[in-house]
């Protein structure tokens, strides 16, 4: 665990202690300041919230959300559902995929990027759709994820 | 006086460059020495258009889309300001036949105000069915509800009062009001929108439900794909917290309601509203058994009313112009409005709020205007990624809930997912199982592992091998997930497989010929 975790992460327990079904918004609160939820704080977490290491171990994994090691520098979602299917989708992941060389859920060898498969971003009407970090992009086509990872390379 | 230019900050038109637009239009009028006021409004819901930008004028709001950043000069040099004429020139917004012949009961503000200003809120009718709920005994609004017909529009299609009415008469020191906004299918985004785009028309919903069954505190369980409704709703949770119309005393009267968001984690199954109330209790979201039901044992053991954002978002209308001003809309069971999604291969995708009783076929070609790709419509999927694929001669079904029962269909959420003649309906059943393996809770054997079985049979079919023999397993692995899983996910994945089954079995047995030939060269 990268140095100044701990005491990031006893912060959040300290903030979340007490309130009522705050697991949830205390690995949130985690993973949105250190971009993932390191299993040597299961521990720390648990005494913090009453409940077992088990416990805190079950619930990190049961959500697709909740990551357990360090992310690349940015999350690329790719939309899987049907009617980013009916728009094509298959083929843009297949894209995606050989353009940074890894498969769903790894990150490109420069730790530039990981890529997700994501179920539905509510953007059906612009399919199909990925998530780069918060941001949404509609009707995405090869030459838009060529944009977006130039310019990352670039920078 | 400064003309109202509206630049949409909803996340559709955002994922068009609608935040690019914005600031193009703003440097332009700068550069040109104009004044202009820009308005960040929600989007009308005719998302092929977007970016639509709108300027107001004496004849009412202009609109020019789908607009780019490389239009902004162009748009300024033909006037738009005052309405003028340019490629891109629309005209009166409330003018265009696709949104004047819709019924905009839910939505009658979206895509108009700017979301998260209260004062727009309430120039345009807001509060007016909380002010109406205040002056009446929560008896009385159960029962303006019930009176509605208004159903659970998360896909359930429970009667809204019925539940609400089991909350009321629960004795209890805590009650709560959880709004479903895990809104997970494939296809659906108007409880995004709702939330984006008029985020005090849900609050408002909620908290009439608070005072009826006399809860406290409420939740919005807000799937995690949503990072602008978020910002969206809190913002607006804030701003209506300051004004009186939330925490204790509101609008001055005994009543106290409290309302957090709470971020879900990506578990698609957390739509179904037990395993949401563990996820919110800080659970894994493991499905429960019912009974007992959440309107009597919810959240940490309370009498909790669970619904979704469009039922929730649906009851301020329904308490301002009553229970008759809602019921007249509709056909036989299904009372007052749905908003449609319009989604995957269709040239003008959109939301669309009808009246029950618009058909299918209306949608797609009327609203929808056909394929985007210009090839004929094959298949449509309603209702998610649960729903029924129904075909060709299915699209004049009228929706109703009723109706599509009958066909062995379900309406759901409102989301209509197109697909043209080159879908493979043998893969979209493959993946109906593949989704239902990915997110299955675990909790019951024929969705945890009939899932899984369910993709090595359509692996099998796909490669051509004993297509027959393992066409008659995928029906009774259907039957066996149909009739032994505990809630919806494991229960309705054969909806998605067995109608493609059903309506297109020739794309089951395109590998078969094939395979024969195979199996005669090589009888192991």
């Amino acid at each position: 665990m990268v140095q100044g975790h701990n005491e990031l992460i006893a912060e959040k327990i300290e903030a979340h202690r007490g309130m009522a079904g705050g697991l949830l918004p205390l690995l949130h609160a985690v993973q949105d300041a250190i971009g993932y939820i390191p299993e040597e704080s299961y521990l720390a977490i648990a005494e913090g919230m009453n409940l077992s290491v088990a416990e805190v171990h079950g619930v990190v994994g049961f959500y697709h959300h909740f990551r357990t090691h360090a992310p690349g520098r940015h999350i690329l979602q790719v939309c899987r559902a049907e009617s980013c299917q009916a728009m094509g989708c298959s083929e843009l992941e297949t894209y995606v995929k050989a353009r940074l060389g890894v498969d769903y859920h790894g990150t490109s060898a420069d730790h530039a990027v990981t890529l997700e498969p994501v179920y539905c971003l509510g953007n059906c009407a612009l399919s199909p759709a990925v998530m780069f970090d918060e941001q949404v992009l509609g009707r995405v086509d090869k030459a838009t994820i060529d944009e977006l990872l130039n310019t990352l390379e670039a920078a | 006086m400064s003309v109202r230019v509206y630049v949409p900050c909803d996340s559709g038109a955002l994922s068009m460059g609608a935040e690019r637009v914005a600031k193009a239009i703003c440097a332009e009028a700068e550069r040109r020495g104009l004044v202009i006021e820009l308005v960040r409004n929600g989007s009308r819901g005719l998302y092929w258009l977007e970016t639509l930008v709108e300027v107001g004028t004496a004849d009412g709001r202009v609109a020019y889309g789908p607009v780019k950043v490389a239009d902004v000069a162009s748009l300024f040099d033909a006037d738009f300001l005052n309405g003028g004429a340019h490629a891109l020139h629309l005209g009166v917004t409330d003018d265009l036949p696709w949104l004047k012949n819709q019924e905009r009961l839910t939505f009658a503000r979206v895509g108009i105000t700017d979301p998260v200003s209260l004062d727009d809120y309430l120039a345009h009718d807001g509060y007016r069915g909380l002010r109406n709920a205040l002056a009446m005994t929560p008896d009385a609004i159960v029962q303006q509800v019930t009176d509605s017909g208004l159903r659970g529009r998360g896909g359930a299609a429970f009667p809204t009062g019925i539940k609400w009415k089991t909350v009321a008469g629960c004795v209890a020191d805590q009650k709560y009001i959880v709004c479903n906004a895990d809104e997970g299918d494939s296809g659906t985004y108007s409880d995004r929108m709702i939330m984006e785009d008029d985020p005090y028309v849900l609050i408002e919903g909620m908290t009439i439900a608070a005072i009826a069954v006399g809860a406290t505190q409420g939740y919005i369980y807000l799937r995690s794909e949503y990072p602008h409704a978020l910002v969206s709703l809190n913002t607006a949770i804030e701003r209506a917290q300051a004004a009186g119309y939330l925490g204790e005393h509101i609008l001055g009267s005994a009543h106290t309601f409290h309302l957090e968001v709470r971020r879900a984690a990506g578990a698609y199954v957390c739509g179904e509203e037990t395993s949401l109330l563990e996820s919110l209790e800080g659970k894994r979201g493991l499905v429960r058994f019912k009974p007992p039901l959440p309107a009597i044992e919810g959240l940490f053991g309370k009498p909790t009313v669970v619904n979704n954002v469009i039922s929730l978002a649906t009851v301020p209308i329904v308490l301002d112009k009553g229970a008759e001003y809602y019921r007249d809309y509709g056909m036989g069971r299904s009372r007052g409005t749905l908003p449609i999604q319009l989604a995957g291969n269709i040239k003008q995708p959109g939301l669309v709020e009808k009246a029950f009783g618009v058909t299918l076929r209306e949608l797609l070609y009327d609203y929808g205007g056909g394929s985007a790709s210009g090839r004929p419509i094959r298949a449509v999927q309603v209702g998610g990624p649960l729903g029924a694929y129904l075909p060709e001669s299915q699209f004049d079904t009228p929706l109703d809930y009723e109706k599509f029962s009958e066909i062995w269909a379900v309406l759901g959420h409102g989301g209509i997912v197109a697909f043209d003649d080159t879908v493979d309906m043998a893969k979209m059943a493959r993946y109906a199982f593949e989704f239902c393996a990915v997110e299955s809770c675990g909790k019951c054997t024929p969705c945890r592992i009939g899932s899984t079985r369910g993709v090595e049979v359509m692996d099998n079919i796909m490669q051509g091998k004993q297509v027959s023999k393992n066409i008659a397993l995928v029906r009774d692995l259907s039957d066996t997930l149909l009739n032994g899983s505990l809630c919806a996910l494991g229960g309705m994945t054969p909806y998605p497989v067995l109608s493609a089954l059903n309506h297109f079995p020739e794309d089951f047995s395109k590998a078969s010929a094939i395979a024969s030939e195979t199996a005669l060269a090589d009888p192991a």
